[in-house]
């Protein structure tokens, strides 16, 4: 008979997943901070700061109106204070990176580039990473860019939002708000009215872009929110990868996370959009944290276009966030792997929403879900499926590891068919990290803290798997250390 | 000589229920034990205990492991200082690599005994040499550790495990149980091939077929917790023919 199965108590998982938040540092440098408060002058304020054409601001003005009518979504499985709009600033820089205006590389405020080597993001383009391209954002302002030269040899457009604006108005304006409009919910609206900026690509026809590009996103500066807005167009026949990352310093207070990523693959195109987040948690009694409540959808416009969301999701108090797929064009197909990771009070609720519009559309949909101490974890996502969609398929498998008895995973999945043709799969799980596993570990001579680590990444692989080589090695690292316990 | 394992008047309680009682045992370096007993009698006990698996607690009586009390330590302590327990249901790591996993394992070892890392591909090598040694299926080596395995693979795998890791004293638990004997073969050569003077060997079983395959030292029966009879190997076949109940009647 086997051995009766014992699951892990409160104090031992405890001791496994408690935490250290490795990015927590300030950054002591000069800020220029709006006050705290919504209204429409902050808003022409931030589009003055940024010299922003009357058309961006008359889009961010139709926003915030739309935004003064709206409710804050209370759906989701998360609960949090009510959070007063009116106490967060909207707009926060560092003086050195404002006041001149874009810089060289070689110019860039010694002390930002300090804090992005300590992040592990060196902004020197023949360092480590040398087969990737970084936008480095900190706070509302993006500092830096690396390869943008080698990148517009091929065409390829690799900016500050803000830069975009002025550098490629005709793109900006063409695409911005096409895929999330400026009317698509709370956040999202809210995002429109005071996005600050983020990041631009656009790949040209038939290009492949040589590497990896991404964005890493630095919250420092306090009561504020960062409000970024990126934008990736893939023209005919191209294909772009795509990584952004995010931290925080450690505070007690909440800070709001609202962003929105739009992404158009044109006829034939390719986009790899991963993103790593690692914004800070909050601490063992869930005090401070970010609130990521975060917009993403990608539309596969054209026939035979592909878009994949990888995330990996670590940080964060709250995690509300749902990368989504329009899958307009025929033959298009859309992905989305997740690994959620929620420890002592973190809570997420994360998922996807696949559109079916164009006929032979495919979709798969892989999430794994992880809670330990306290952490609730939600996968909540829908597959829509609409008439003309014929032949349209979609796998989806949702699967739960639990850690301790006090962590919860929930599955929300909504289904709403309405072709005949269309096939639908999918497969839930929920599992336990057991005494026996970790016993077994132990027994060949592994440390617990090291088989737990081991345990969640084989749980996670299908999804790491999918993340870019280079990250890929981050993400498990990250998993591990999320999980760490004090050395005792 | 201090024997390599040495318990003495061992009494064990799981969940408040006494399983291990008094129980006496001697494993001298480079012997192969057998320890038989019936359904209950604490034979998986024994073996966890050795390993020192939480929940199996100590009420009185002494392990020791190289001359040293290790009833204290942990079960990554005793593992690293040469402890291996093939076990009698290996679990299922869903998507960790085979591999990677005994990797993991070997090169934690290796950090305690203060020898260098071994790399992913000087790794690679050995587990391919030991697979082939073994005469396993090389495809074993890729898979998630014991994912989707028969019964009989997954036994195979312990054994492949235990060929890497190299123990000192490898306590086998039931391993014969739910093998064809054509599998039993392969698993008793494996452990075979591993005896060796600087090595000793706990077998822990129901039956007698497989001390066929792996002929021991020395033999001990065991009864309501208890060691109530040794011998040479004869006495494997003797309670093949005669059953348990005659042993206990022995020392009654």
């Amino acid at each position: 008979m086997p051995e009766p199965q014992r699951t892990l108590g409160a104090a031992e998982v405890e001791q496994l997943v408690e935490r250290e938040y490795a990015y927590g540092f300030v950054t002591d440098i000069e800020t220029e901070v709006v006050p705290p408060g919504l209204s429409e002058d902050v808003i022409r304020l931030i589009s003055e700061k940024k010299e922003e054409p009357q058309w961006l601001l008359d889009w961010r003005l139709r926003a915030y109106e739309m935004w003064q009518g709206m409710t804050e979504p209370d759906w989701a499985k998360v609960s949090y204070p009510k959070i007063d709009y009116d106490a967060i600033s909207y707009y926060a820089a560092p003086k050195s990176a404002v006041e001149d205006g874009p810089k060289s590389l070689d110019d860039i405020d010694p002390e930002l580039r300090r804090t992005y080597e300590k992040l592990g993001i060196p902004l020197v383009e023949q360092q480590r990473l040398a087969g990737v391209a970084v936008d480095a954002v900190f706070d509302s302002v993006s500092v830096a860019t690396t390869f943008k030269e080698k990148l517009a040899e091929l065409g390829v457009i690799f900016c500050s939002f803000s830069e975009a604006v002025k550098e490629h108005p005709e793109l900006v304006r063409k695409y911005l708000g096409t895929v999330v409009p400026h009317t698509d919910n709370f956040f999202a609206s809210l995002n429109s009215a005071v996005f600050s900026d983020g990041s631009f690509v656009y790949v040209p026809k038939g290009v492949r872009c040589p590497m990896e590009l991404s964005t890493y996103f630095r919250i420092n500066a306090s009561e504020t929110g960062q409000f970024e807005r990126t934008l990736i167009i893939a023209d005919e026949g191209s294909y772009v990868s795509y990584l952004e990352g995010c931290t925080a310093p450690m505070r007690d207070e909440n800070q709001l996370h609202a962003a929105v990523v739009e992404l158009v693959a044109l006829e034939d195109a390719r986009i790899k959009y991963s993103t790593v987040q690692n914004w800070y948690p909050g601490d063992k009694n869930g005090v401070g944290g970010i609130y990521n409540f975060v917009t993403k959808r990608g539309k596969c416009a054209g026939a035979r276009s592909h878009i994949s969301w990888t995330q990996v999701e670590t940080g964060s108090a709250i995690t509300w966030k749902y990368p989504s797929c329009i899958l307009l064009g025929d033959e298009s197909i859309g992905e989305f792997y997740s690994v959620a990771l929620t420890a002592n009070r973190q809570q997420a609720d994360t998922g996807t929403k696949m559109i079916h519009i164009g006929r032979n559309t495919k979709s798969t949909i892989i999430s794994k879900g992880i809670s330990a101490g306290h952490g609730q974890n939600t996968y909540r996502g829908q597959v829509k499926v609409l008439p003309g969609a014929s032949n349209a398929r979609n796998f989806s498998q949702c699967d739960s590891l639990l850690i301790g008895p006090d962590s919860g995973a929930h599955t929300v999945p909504y289904i709403d068919v309405a072709n005949p043709e269309a096939q639908l799969e999918h497969e839930a799980s929920t599992s336990r990290i057991g005494e026996d596993q970790l016993f077994y570990c132990r027994q060949r001579g592994i440390d617990p803290e090291e088989a737990v680590s081991l345990i969640v990444n084989g749980f996670a692989r299908d999804v790491l798997s999918e993340l870019p080589m280079e990250f890929a090695v981050e993400a498990q690292k990250l998993l591990g250390v999320s999980l760490e316990g004090a050395v005792g | 000589m201090t024997p390599l394992l040495e318990i003495c008047g061992l009494h064990v309680e799981v969940e408040g229920r006494e399983i291990l009682r008094g129980l006496d045992l001697e494993i001298p370096l480079g012997e192969t034990h057998a320890v038989m007993g019936p359904n209950g009698s604490g034979k998986s006990t024994l073996a966890h205990v050795i390993a020192g698996r939480e929940g199996y607690e100590i009420t009185k009586g002494i392990i020791r492991y190289g001359g040293e009390d290790v009833s204290e330590l942990e079960p990554e302590e005793r593992a690293r200082k040469g402890v291996f327990l093939a076990f009698q249901y290996p679990v299922e790591i869903p998507g960790v690599n085979n591999t990677y996993f005994l990797k993991a394992a070997v090169n934690e070892i290796r950090k305690h005994r203060g020898q260098p890392e071994l790399d992913a591909v000087d790794f690679l090598s050995l587990m391919r040499d030991r697979v082939k040694l073994l005469d396993f299926d090389e495809d074993l080596i890729k898979r998630p550790v014991n994912e989707g395995f028969s019964g009989g693979e997954k036994k195979r795998n312990e054994i492949l495990q235990m060929t890497v890791l190299e123990p000192t004293l490898a306590v086998l638990d039931e391993t014969d149980s739910g093998l064809d004997i054509d599998a039993l073969r392969i698993v008793a050569e494996g452990v075979n091939r591993m005896r060796s003077p600087e090595r000793s060997f706990l077998v822990i079983t129901h039956y007698q077929r497989l001390l066929n395959h792996i002929v021991p030292d020395r033999v001990h029966v065991l009864q309501e917790g208890r060691i109530v009879e040794s011998g040479g190997s004869g006495l494997a076949l003797r309670l093949e023919a005669e059953g348990y109940g005659k042993a206990a009647a022995v020392t009654a």
